[in-house]
């Protein structure tokens, strides 16, 4: 780790905790790079939201080590407050404040000064298409409007890390792609993210790393494309006009999973195009004619239900 | 210090937004003095026969004043118990402001607010007819126990709002708080009362509280010099603030 070529903007090894009997988090590791996007990814209740609230200081671990920016998280936990933004699942506004308000009590909170602050609330209300909306009291907000101020108000500190807890769960789509474009641009800009979701297409769009924590448990990690990788089940597909043709490229490619009744071939292959060229030109050399080629990679969705294949099943 | 007064400006904005509660604070007492004085007035007073002095009015205003006191409490809790179910309590925790400064804006707020309501409630009343004794000292050594009453019990409301899972949790307080004082010296007198009923009044925190606030308006002598109304406003504001911190720690 020391050869990175970036330092860790989180870094968490052995965290383990336990609610009662009931263990939560079983030893997890966890190491993101600064200016990053990283996805914990996992169905309900496996330990997405207690990694996010133990991150960020809300409660205590049982065991293990964390380090946020550079800073202890039991030792110097202020230091890390001053340095981490959260938006929990559920929007952290203040009801009886304005938009307008609630930007300025965190401006207030940050001891900005008055100008800054000031400038910094108008900013963020345009940037998060509230400023019509910014002398309205927060409880008429739309379910979409109260995320945005959310996340507004979780920026006015500027945090160099942020942890989102499925930011976009209950979001209509068109809120969502702002959502995301917000977390690029913040990226962009050098800020690390650590955002939980259940949502695949997010991780994946998102994401430089995917962690996929089952259970308590990492059970995977990677980019995305090393995860959709690492699955067995990509293959190319081929299917002939007759049996001929079938039983010719069967004797090519070596004993491949074939069906006789739809005249098809199953050839294993992560469907690139250098692997696909190179299978052509073998059917090529041989004048094997081929009906038709389809290519299935294996998307996230096919990572996910096969590493927590095991809870559905029970 | 600076966090503490964003939170206090924070919490009388609420107050501002949401006037009913502070409508409720001072009109569910001022209802409560109407009824007592115009209804059951006579007929109390009449049974308690040589205990009481002068008009009933005169006796049953430190006990609304009290329960002024525990009605602003009552909304306490509910705002504490609000902050912590939508998440800005959270919000708050992850940011490197003092720890203290939330709880202490509410207890602030709330103080602030609940003084406020207790002097429109004794306007209303001198202009049903309430007459304070003469001396300003004692006038105002009055205005300082409803003070510490009313520090006692938002600590209380503060512990009882973060105890509370949901805003119907806060419910046994508001009862307990609104109960008690009709079971204590605040609109009859305990040796009025009978058996087991007059042991709890005479024993109870608030008989004291309120007999003493009586004796401060009215120019009466206190017992032990309200040494044991001040002892249970202080007792009650240390466990309530011990048990808020506590709370605010573990959520």
């Amino acid at each position: 780790m020391a050869s990175a070529p970036t330092t860790a903007a989180i870094a968490v090894t052995g965290l383990r905790k336990s609610f009662g009997d009931k263990v939560v988090l079983d030893g997890i590791d966890l190491d993101v790079r600064e200016g990053t996007t990283f996805a914990l990814l996992g169905p309900n209740g496996s330990g997405k939201t207690t990694t996010v609230r133990i991150l960020s200081t809300l409660i205590g671990a049982d065991g293990g080590q964390v380090r946020i920016a550079g800073h202890d998280l039991v030792r110097e936990a202020d230091a890390v407050r001053a340095a981490i933004g959260v938006t929990g699942q559920f929007s952290a506004v203040d009801d009886l404040l304005t938009g307008e308000e609630n930007l300025v009590l965190m401006a207030d909170l940050h001891h900005l000064g008055r100008a800054a602050g000031r400038r910094r609330v108008a900013d963020l209300l345009d940037r998060f298409d509230l400023t019509e909306a910014a002398r309205k009291l927060a409880s008429t907000y739309s379910g979409g409007m109260r995320r945005r101020l959310d996340l507004a108000m979780t920026l006015v500190g500027e945090p160099r890390v942020i942890f989102l807890d499925e930011p976009t769960t209950g979001l209509d789509p068109r809120s969502r792609r702002m959502t995301w474009q917000t977390i690029r641009d913040l990226v962009a800009g050098g800020v690390t993210i650590f955002l939980t979701t259940q949502y695949l297409e997010e991780a994946d769009h998102l994401a430089d790393r995917i962690a996929v924590l089952d259970r308590g448990r990492l059970v995977a990690e990677g980019s995305p494309e090393e995860l959709k990788r690492a699955l067995p089940g990509g293959h190319v597909r081929l299917r002939f006009g007759d049996a001929a043709g079938l039983d010719a490229a069967a004797r090519v490619l070596g004993g491949m999973s074939r069906d006789d009744e739809a005249l098809t071939l199953q050839v294993p292959s992560d469907g690139g195009v250098p692997a696909l060229r190179a299978l052509l030109d073998r059917l090529d050399q041989a004048a094997i004619e081929v009906d038709e080629l389809s290519v299935h990679t294996p998307d996230l969705d096919d990572v996910f239900f096969a590493l927590t294949a095991k809870e559905a099943v029970r | 210090m600076s966090d503490a007064a964003t939170m206090v400006r924070r919490n009388v904005r609420h107050t501002v937004r949401n006037p009913g509660a502070l409508i409720m604070t001072i009109g569910l007492p001022v209802v409560l003095l109407l009824v007592f004085v115009g209804v059951f007035g006579d007929a109390l007073l009449a049974g308690m026969g040589a205990t009481s002095h002068g008009d009933y009015i005169d006796y049953v205003v430190p006990g609304i004043l009290l329960m002024t006191v525990g009605y602003g409490a009552s909304t306490t809790a509910l705002a504490v118990n609000r902050d912590l179910t939508g998440g800005i309590i959270a919000r708050f925790r992850t940011m490197a402001i003092s720890r203290a400064s939330v709880l202490t804006g509410h207890v602030v707020g709330s103080v602030a607010r609940t003084l406020v309501s207790s002097v429109l409630v004794l306007l209303v009343a001198v202009l049903l007819g309430f007459r304070p004794g003469g001396d300003p000292l004692r006038l105002l050594a009055a205005i300082g126990l409803v003070a510490l009453l009313a520090l006692a019990l938002t600590w209380l409301a503060v512990a009882v709002g973060l105890a509370a899972g949901t805003a119907e949790g806060t419910a046994p307080f508001t009862l307990v708080v609104q109960l008690l004082p009709f079971l204590s010296s605040a609109f009859v007198s305990p040796a009025a009362m009978s058996g087991p009923v007059r042991w709890f009044a005479e024993n109870e925190p608030f008989t004291p509280i309120i007999d003493t606030l009586r004796a401060l308006l009215l120019g009466l002598p206190t017992e032990h010099g309200g040494a044991v109304a001040v002892g249970w406003c202080v007792g009650l504001a240390l466990a309530g603030y011990a048990w808020a911190r506590a709370l605010y720690r573990r959520r």
